[in-house]
């Protein structure tokens, strides 16, 4: 079990998001910011593609030994005084964590930022023993304070704007003086920072996600913009780092050439600001770190995915570019995806992780448009594997009636090629014929959902294959 | 291989194209056929319109394996004598180039079958210009237009020069760039109709970059994209006239643009 879905309700989220003013605004600025960011990056660094490749291929390796580097992987962290835990689900992880959090006595777990963590549904988990979650990275900060899930993998309340927050802050920052200026982003930064930092010193136990995690020197890697993750690692006496199994890669040579291409493809940055390594407990001699360091380790249905043409999904660096290029994400945002991951990656793995039966609109839910394809940094070919969904699905029966009927009838009369040209001959001659005072149709029985939000044009009338033959014949008579 | 012509004496010979009409095109909008055989036989072709249905694409997407293998067997055998296979969309030409193959990637007999049919497979304005070496067409139209880049000839075939060569060998025509013209319209193909409102809020935002283009044109190489941004345009009441490329090249534009009624009528 993991975190509540409603991604069976994908069409009333996404009619809802579409109807929210707010939101529509704030997803103004994914299209805006990220797109150009990006593109000026990538145009800036003469080997980008080049790099993309190595990226898919530094991915592809690890995945097809991945037993071997997760063997290594332990090895190197146990040898430096570490622990690491293996999960096979969301509840798995969550008892892991929870026990580790009871042996230290912990109170107050402060969080980087990690979306496994929303996974697994740590931070109700951690809560319903007595034990207080701090997320301190501000956007998860903020979110937490709603009560929401991140609408977005690496800026998670990108659907907010100042003025939430700033109401968000004098709800529950009731120690501060209720007069206070707020009114811009900076002091909103300010404040949380300040209020962060009584936390990071309380803290008993933090909890980090991973971007790689390192077989050949058991290193965890992560990178921030906001130096957060440093502290919520360095400053308690126990560090956890939560990390799913596809984070893997071999050499800190191999982290180098993929940290390359994520900043870029997430932000436009050439490298994020905070690139983190940490290896072990801190050592005799060590300035600071953490006295027991923890890595727990989740499959909760990836390795399910090896041998199938889903594993391309696992090259997944997180790093944002296919949502911000998606125009359902756009159009419609994160939360209306209804599980963690949201946009074309989200699409793909939501249903290799809760199942096709509850996630099944998300994969059906695309233009196949092919943007997200065109950026992935590591080339996971996104709309093919939405497709196999598609398949999938089909296989099962999943696929809706309506649209099930539709295709039988289509392919009949496709598979008929005489039979088709009557009919459609037929059809196109009434459809045309219906539609000549306007030219076009304000409403069609067979296509209300077409028809809803534009207008059908009229055919000509007459079928290209049927003039064909007629003016061929006139010619050659 | 047998049809292609041999070196020594078939180098003039006309290269034999298959016209793959596309189901929209057979069936909405017939002129834009006409006019893909206008430009095929200006640059040298000799077209033919073999017997056909559908290509299998909305199977396909939905998927339907089996459905969408049996209409590419069809299409296969329809189209196997000739040279080249062109159509007048980008979307039912990727379909070809680059689904087939996987279609049948695990069908050691049609594979090969389906891997020549791709090979020679091409969008109507690239096989002018990249194979044909077309560069400039004999037509004439007056005014502004702008352009928009459907999604499968732009990212699966590369479409996105040519027939913008094409429209700027014409003296009569200005071509106006909107804003993210290589972004979704939201047509999709059964998308438009399962998850209607989401489509219908990209193609709004597509009609706002076509509006501030400010040209009275509308033009793309695709009829599914070209009906869908034609009947939101239309549904908004801005008069923009729409058509497919290939009519404005071909200087075939006697037919009212898509969506308009022959004697325009006071809406
Ligand atoms: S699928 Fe590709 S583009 Fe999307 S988050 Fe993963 S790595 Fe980035």
């Amino acid at each position: 079990m993991t975190v509540h879905t409603t991604s069976p309700q994908f069409k009333q989220n996404a009619t809802r998001a579409l109807g929210d003013a707010q939101l529509q605004k704030a997803l103004g600025n994914v299209k805006q910011g990220f797109i150009d960011k990006r593109q000026k990056a990538a145009e800036a660094l003469p080997e980008f593609e080049a790099l993309r490749d190595s990226a898919r291929d530094i991915k592809n390796h690890t995945l097809e030994h991945l037993d071997l580097y997760l063997e290594a992987y332990e090895e190197k962290v146990t040898a430096s005084g570490g622990h690491v835990h293996f999960a096979r689900n969301a509840e798995d992880a969550r008892e892991i964590i929870l026990g580790i959090c009871r042996e230290a006595g912990a109170k107050t777990v402060t969080k980087g930022k990690s979306m496994i963590s929303e996974e697994i549904g740590i931070n109700h988990h951690l809560e319903a023993h007595g034990i207080r979650p701090v997320e301190t990275d501000l956007g998860e900060y903020i979110i937490q304070l709603r009560n929401e899930m991140p609408s977005h993998i690496i800026a998670p309340a990108v659907h907010l704007n100042a003025t939430q927050v700033e109401q968000d802050f004098r709800r529950v920052h009731r120690h501060l003086d209720a007069k206070r200026d707020l009114s811009e982003p900076v002091q909103l930064l300010t404040e949380a920072r300040s209020v962060l930092r009584e936390r990071f010193l309380a803290a008993d136990v933090g909890i980090t996600g991973a971007n790689f995690l390192v077989a050949e020197t058991g290193t965890s890697i992560i990178v921030t913009n906001e130096g957060n993750g440093d502290l919520t690692q360095i400053l308690p006496k126990t560090h956890i780092v939560l990390a799913s199994i596809e984070k893997l890669v071999p050499t800190l040579e191999d982290v180098s050439q993929l940290l390359r291409v994520l900043a870029r493809s997430a932000t436009g940055q050439e490298l994020s600001v905070y690139t983190t390594f940490s290896t072990g407990p801190r050592r005799s001699g060590d300035a600071d770190g953490p006295e027991n360091y923890h890595v727990v380790i989740l499959d909760n249905g990836r390795s399910s995915m090896l041998g199938t043409s889903f594993e391309e999904m696992l090259r997944c660096i997180r790093c944002g570019a296919c949502m911000n290029h998606c125009p359902v994400y756009h159009a419609v945002g994160g939360h209306a995806y209804g599980w963690v991951y949201p946009g074309p990656m989200g699409a793909v793995l939501t249903p290799s992780l809760i199942g096709v039966d509850k996630a099944g609109h998300l994969p059906n839910a695309s233009t196949f448009c092919g943007r997200c394809e065109s950026v992935c940094p590591v080339r996971i070919p996104l709309p093919k594997l939405m497709r196999h969904w598609r398949e999938r699905e089909f296989e099962r029966h999943l696929t809706p009636a309506t649209v099930r009927s539709g295709l039988n009838l289509w392919g009949f009369f496709a598979k008929r090629p005489a039979l088709y040209r009557l009919a459609t001959r037929a059809a196109m001659g009434a459809m045309g014929l219906a539609g000549r005072r306007h030219g076009r149709f304000a409403w069609l029985p067979m296509a209300k959902g077409w028809t809803k939000h534009r207008d059908f044009p009229a055919p000509q009338g007459e079928t290209f294959q049927a003039r064909w033959q007629r003016e061929r014949k006139d010619k050659t008579a | 291989m047998s049809d292609l012509p041999s070196q020594g004496e078939g180098r003039r010979a006309k290269p034999r194209v298959g016209l793959f009409i596309t189901c929209l095109v057979d069936l909405m909008r017939p002129s834009v056929g006409f006019a893909a055989v206008k430009l095929l036989e200006d640059a040298g072709c000799s077209v033919e319109v073999p017997v056909q249905t559908c290509c299998g694409q909305p199977a396909y997407n939905s998927g339907d394996r089996g459905t969408s293998r049996d209409l590419a067997e069809r299409m296969i055998e329809a189209f196997r004598g000739f040279e080249y296979v062109v159509a007048p969309s980008g979307s039912c030409a990727g379909m070809v180039r680059k689904h087939y193959p996987e279609l049948f990637e695990d069908d050691p007999n049609w594979l090969p079958k389906a891997n020549a049919l791709a090979a020679k497979t091409y969008e109507l304005t690239s096989f002018l210009v990249d194979v044909m070496g077309v560069t400039a067409v004999n037509a004439s139209f007056d005014g502004a237009v702008t352009y928009h880049d459907s999604c499968s000839g732009l990212r699966e075939l590369g479409v996105k020069a040519q027939p913008r060569k094409l429209l700027a060998s014409m003296p009569g025509v200005t071509l106006v760039e909107m804003n993210d013209s290589d972004v979704c319209c939201g047509f999709g193909g059964t998308f438009a109709v399962k998850y209607s409102d989401i489509s219908g809020a990209i193609v709004e935002a597509k009609a706002k970059n076509i509006e501030a283009a400010q040209a009275p044109t509308l033009l793309a190489g695709d009829l599914g994209c070209l009906m869908n941004m034609a009947g939101r345009l239309s549904r908004e009441g801005k008069p923009i006239a729409v058509r497919h490329v290939a009519e404005v090249l071909a200087g075939m534009t006697d037919e009212p643009p898509i969506g308009t009624a022959k004697e325009p009528r006071s809406a």
